[in-house]
Order: structure tokens, then C-alpha cells, then sequence
């Protein structure tokens, strides 16, 4: 059988998973953003440091991210709507899903692509009517799929990439969120 | 042997009226006890399910306690001390066969419901004229919960069932009982250190089959086409509203894929076995239809639902069992019945030998093994004993 490489360390993940089932405080994480108003509706908002495994961890740089609006807000888009960073990260963590489970299936992967479509009604933002809401109404993802698997078993990869997402779960189930002023 | 009740107590006591076995009768048996009736592809029912093991009881010459309550069992030097209603007991060993479904499981965000909704687990349900007029939300789809909802839908109520991960079966497959299938192909005998994820098997919910004379499968496409809407795994209260997953779709399609692979996995076992002239076709069931979106919340103080079903699920009660053999999630730490405290068993837990570890049929070969384990180490501790007191003092 030939190798199979998607690039993923599943040896790692698999042993974190193990060594995590008897630490569950090590598996608590928290991601962090911090953003900063630019001018008009642009903003910037930076990552660099997170907490897990029980101590302060950073990415090897810090990653800045630009949110404004385009023309059709009257808004110069100097970066995409901060509506479009959620569909950012579902695409990411769906396709990084994917990787991983063929990866632990061995599923040689040729070429995973997929488009991620988010319908709004933007009237619920203008507030021009109370009963809209102000998120997406719904959301939809299609993967074009090039992996040296059947159909099924593509589908699969997909459906369990869903199963263990982290941003799927976060955007069809709702989260307690809260907004302060320090 | 111990028993709280009468024998068979949970299937005199525990059981909503109209429920049948999931296995067909002529699968529904005990060492030296079968069905004999005329519908051996039948499904018994609770009180006949009852009369089998009072039947196999009979037979076995069971020495009962019945009406006796075990309040605690505690480790002894040589072995434990259970402490009953009626009296102390000191045995060497000790079998747990209170098996892995004494308390319902209610989510948290239960207390959250208001107040003027009835709530019942599956333990209280009796049948749809002890509920109150009105809509129900069913929450789970086991066999439980899509029982529950296709008998209230009868009833002329509107059905809501929220759907979580769940594991979708037709009742007839070629023309033979799925669970003809899981037996003759050999699924079922798979053990439970052959198993892939053995801890996600243990919690695999029961399959959406129900028991009746016609065999129909009630699958979610059997209850969207009786009109119970079908909405995503209930995951929240907030501000008197059940906020359900959007994630419908998705637990549809895991469903459908493993379904698919069951299947499949029963064809090539036919085409090896030669089998394809004794059954019919192969046959391919539809994906699970989830029309337009799924509805995301549901006021629960408009009215539209009276009632609430917690068919959610179950698990063990060991509040009376001191000793420290029981994780943090509540479950027994065995190893194929072999609890981690020497002389302690268990039987009759989910997967606990293999896969039918929980069907009548499936106890006798675990209980083979584990007994043979348990007299093996009172053969030793035995021999132990005797060499000990030949020590020359």
C-alpha cells in the first residue's frame, strides 16, 4: 500500500487525544483576539497569543486581520466585512477536518476545494424590520473533493468533518456570549 | 440472587404500554428457553417478556430474594459485605447485573423549562391518554424517542422531535430482520476488544426500530411522512425558548452513511456466504429527507407545546456500590465484566463481551465467560487458602 500523506501528524493528534482523556483541565483553551478601531468602520484585530495545555502559548508571529466594509456600505473595503471572517473559518475548519480524517483513514487527498455561501438579509442590521434577523439565515458549503477514495467514503470524510468541527458546532448551536466595558 | 422487586421487575414496572421487544421473538431467548408461540418473527411484549424469564427462572431453579434492596456493597479482606433491606450478606465474589439503564438522563437546561409544561422521562410515560391535549416535543430519536413520537402523533397530537446523532435501521432488509442480519453476519458477535472505538460503541444509542406485527421501519422519513416535524439536537433554554442545533442535516447524513455501510457489509457477507438465492435483492433506502430548514427555536411559553418527553437516554445507578470501580462520567471500569476490584463482576452492560451484550440472547456467552473468570478465582483464592494454612506456624 502506498503511503498516504495529507500532511497531517495524526500520530500527534491521536496521542494528545489520548494523553487529554485523563487531563481534562490540560484541554482547556482560550483563544484571544484583540482589536483596535482604525476609522469609519475599519478595524484591525490582532492574534498572537492563546492559552492551552495549561500555560500561555503564541503563534510564531502575530497575525493581523483587517475588517471593514465595501463601496456598496459606503465604505472604502479596506478589508472583508467581519461576517465574511465566519465564513473564513468555517471553510478552514471544515477543509482542515477533512485533512485530518482522511489522513486517519488513509485517504490520499488529490485536491480538496470548497465554496462557502452565507445568505443574509441585511435589513435585519439597517433595522428596517424587527422581525429579520441580524445573522446569516443560512449557510451553505460545497466541497469539490480529488481524493483516491469512492464517493462514500468522500461524503463521509465530510459528514465527520462537520461532526468534529469546532466553527460548524459553533455556528449551528448557540453559544452564551458576553460583551463588557472594562 | 438479589432482586428489588419481583423478577423481572423493570419489565413489570418500567415499561410504557405499548411497548414491544426490538429483537424478534424467535431471537428472544434464554439457555433452554425459547419462544414456541405461532409468530416466532413477532416481537414480545413487556408482560411476555416477563413471562420468558419467569419461564427461564423456573427452569434454572434462580434462587431469588425478590423484594430485597442492596443499599451498599462495600470491600471486605476476603471479599465484600452487602448490606440489603433484609440483612447482611458476605460474599467471596459478586456479580453486578443491575444493568446500564436505571435513572433517565434529563439535560441540564431541564429546570429551565417553564413551569406549566408537563414533563415526563420514558419511566412515567404509559401511553398518550395520561398526557394533556396539545403539541409534544419528543427530545431524542433512540428507538425511545421515535416510538414515542410516531404513537403521540397517532393520537392526533402535533409531534416536534428534536434529532441528535442516532442510528438509523429498516426493520426488514432483503426480506429477512435487520437484526436476522446483525446476528447471522456476524456483527453482533464482534468483541468487544475487536471493536474499533469501544467507548463510543458503549454509548451507541439504540436503533430506530420499533416491534410491530406489520414490521414497518420507522426511520425519520416513516415519521416526516406522518407529519412530526423534525428539528436539530436540543442544546439550550434561553429566555423560555428551545434553542435547537442547525446542525440537522449533518446527524441525517452520518446516519444514512452507516446505514449505507451496514448494508453493505451485509451484501458482500451474502455474496460470500452464497446466500444471494435464500434472500431477496439488495435494496437501497432513500437519504433522510430534511425539507427547507429546520425551525432553530421554539417558544416554549406560546402554547404550541404541552408536553416534553426526555427520551435522552439512560444510565446506571451505582449510588449504592462503595467501592471506587465507577469513573467520573458514572460508568463501571471493567474490562469485559472483570471490574478493576478482585471477585467483582458485571453482566448485562452495553457491549460488555460484544456487540449483543445487551440483547436477551447476547447474555448467555458473556455470562460463560465472566462466570468462568469468577470461578476461576475462587479456585485460586482457594488453593491460595489451603497452601496459606499449610504454612507451619
Amino acid at each position: 500500500m502506498a503511503t498516504i500523506d495529507n500532511g497531517v501528524n495524526v500520530e500527534a493528534l491521536l496521542e494528545a487525544r489520548g494523553v487529554l482523556e485523563g487531563a481534562p483541565d490540560a484541554a482547556q483553551f482560550t483563544w484571544r483576539a484583540s482589536s483596535t478601531w482604525q476609522n469609519g468602520v475599519h478595524s484591525t484585530t490582532t492574534i498572537e497569543n492563546f492559552f492551552g495545555l495549561g500555560e500561555e502559548q503564541s503563534h510564531k508571529t502575530e497575525y493581523v486581520f483587517d475588517a471593514d466594509h465595501p463601496a456598496v456600505f459606503a465604505a472604502p473595503d479596506d478589508g472583508i466585512t467581519p461576517i465574511e471572517y465566519l465564513l473564513v473559518g468555517l471553510a478552514s475548519c471544515l477543509t482542515a477536518g477533512v485533512a485530518s480524517v482522511a489522513q486517519n483513514r488513509g485517504i490520499q487527498l488529490n485536491s480538496v476545494e470548497s465554496t462557502v455561501e452565507g445568505n443574509h438579509d441585511i435589513r435585519g442590521i439597517l433595522g428596517v424590520d424587527g422581525d429579520v434577523r441580524n445573522g446569516f439565515n443560512d449557510v451553505k458549503v460545497t466541497f469539490n473533493i480529488d481524493a483516491d477514495a469512492s464517493d462514500e467514503e468522500i461524503e463521509a470524510l465530510v459528514a465527520q468533518s462537520q461532526k468534529r468541527s469546532a466553527v460548524f458546532d459553533a455556528l449551528a448551536n448557540p453559544t452564551e456570549v458576553t460583551v463588557a466595558v472594562a | 440472587m438479589i432482586e428489588r422487586g419481583e423478577v423481572a421487575n423493570s419489565w413489570r414496572r418500567q415499561r410504557w404500554d405499548s411497548l414491544r421487544l426490538l429483537t424478534p421473538n424467535w431471537q428472544s431467548r434464554l439457555p433452554g428457553v425459547r419462544y414456541e408461540g405461532p409468530s416466532p418473527d413477532g416481537y414480545m411484549t413487556a408482560s411476555e417478556v416477563v413471562e420468558l424469564i419467569e419461564r427461564f427462572g423456573a427452569q434454572a431453579r434462580a434462587p431469588v430474594r425478590t423484594g430485597t434492596d442492596v443499599t451498599s456493597v462495600q470491600r471486605t479482606d476476603d471479599g465484600y459485605r452487602v448490606t440489603t433491606s433484609r440483612g447482611e450478606i458476605r460474599p467471596r465474589t459478586l456479580v453486578l447485573a443491575s444493568g446500564a439503564c436505571n435513572l433517565p438522563t434529563v439535560p441540564g437546561f431541564a429546570h429551565a423549562v417553564p413551569a406549566n409544561l408537563v414533563q415526563l422521562t420514558p419511566f412515567e410515560y404509559r401511553d398518550p391518554g395520561h398526557l394533556p391535549d396539545g403539541g409534544v416535543l419528543v427530545v431524542g430519536a433512540s428507538a425511545t424517542g421515535v416510538q414515542l413520537a410516531a404513537e403521540l402523533r397517532r393520537s392526533g397530537r402535533p409531534v416536534t422531535l428534536s434529532v441528535g446523532e442516532h442510528v438509523r435501521l429498516p426493520r426488514t432488509y432483503r426480506g429477512r430482520d435487520v437484526l436476522w442480519w446483525m446476528d447471522a453476519s456476524g456483527v453482533w458477535d464482534q468483541r468487544y476488544d475487536e471493536v474499533d472505538d469501544l467507548t463510543r460503541a458503549r454509548r451507541l444509542p439504540s436503533p430506530q426500530l420499533v416491534g410491530t406485527p406489520e414490521r414497518t421501519t420507522l426511520d425519520l422519513n416513516a415519521l416526516s411522512a406522518m407529519g412530526v416535524e423534525l428539528v436539530g439536537r436540543w442544546a439550550a433554554v434561553r429566555d423560555g425558548r428551545a434553542l435547537f442545533s442547525g446542525g440537522l442535516r449533518n446527524v441525517c447524513s452520518l446516519a444514512d452513511l452507516k446505514q449505507q455501510r451496514l448494508l453493505d457489509g451485509f451484501d458482500d457477507w451474502a455474496a460470500t456466504e452464497g446466500l444471494d438465492g435464500d434472500v431477496d435483492a439488495p435494496e437501497r433506502f432513500g437519504p433522510t429527507q430534511v425539507l427547507g430548514a429546520s425551525r432553530l427555536q421554539l417558544d416554549l411559553r406560546s402554547g404550541e407545546i404541552r408536553t416534553i418527553v426526555w427520551a435522552t437516554g439512560f444510565r446506571p445507578d451505582y449510588r449504592w456500590l462503595d467501592v471506587p470501580v465507577v469513573d467520573r462520567k458514572g460508568q463501571l471500569r471493567h474490562d469485559g465484566g472483570v471490574v478493576d476490584s478482585p471477585g467483582l463482576y458485571a453482566l448485562g452492560l452495553p457491549v460488555l463481551r460484544r456487540r449483543k451484550s445487551t440483547f436477551i440472547h447476547g447474555i448467555e456467552d458473556d455470562a460463560r465467560e465472566v462466570i468462568d473468570h469468577l470461578a476461576g478465582t475462587l479456585t485460586r483464592s482457594a488453593r491460595f487458602g489451603r497452601a496459606h494454612s499449610a504454612v507451619p506456624s
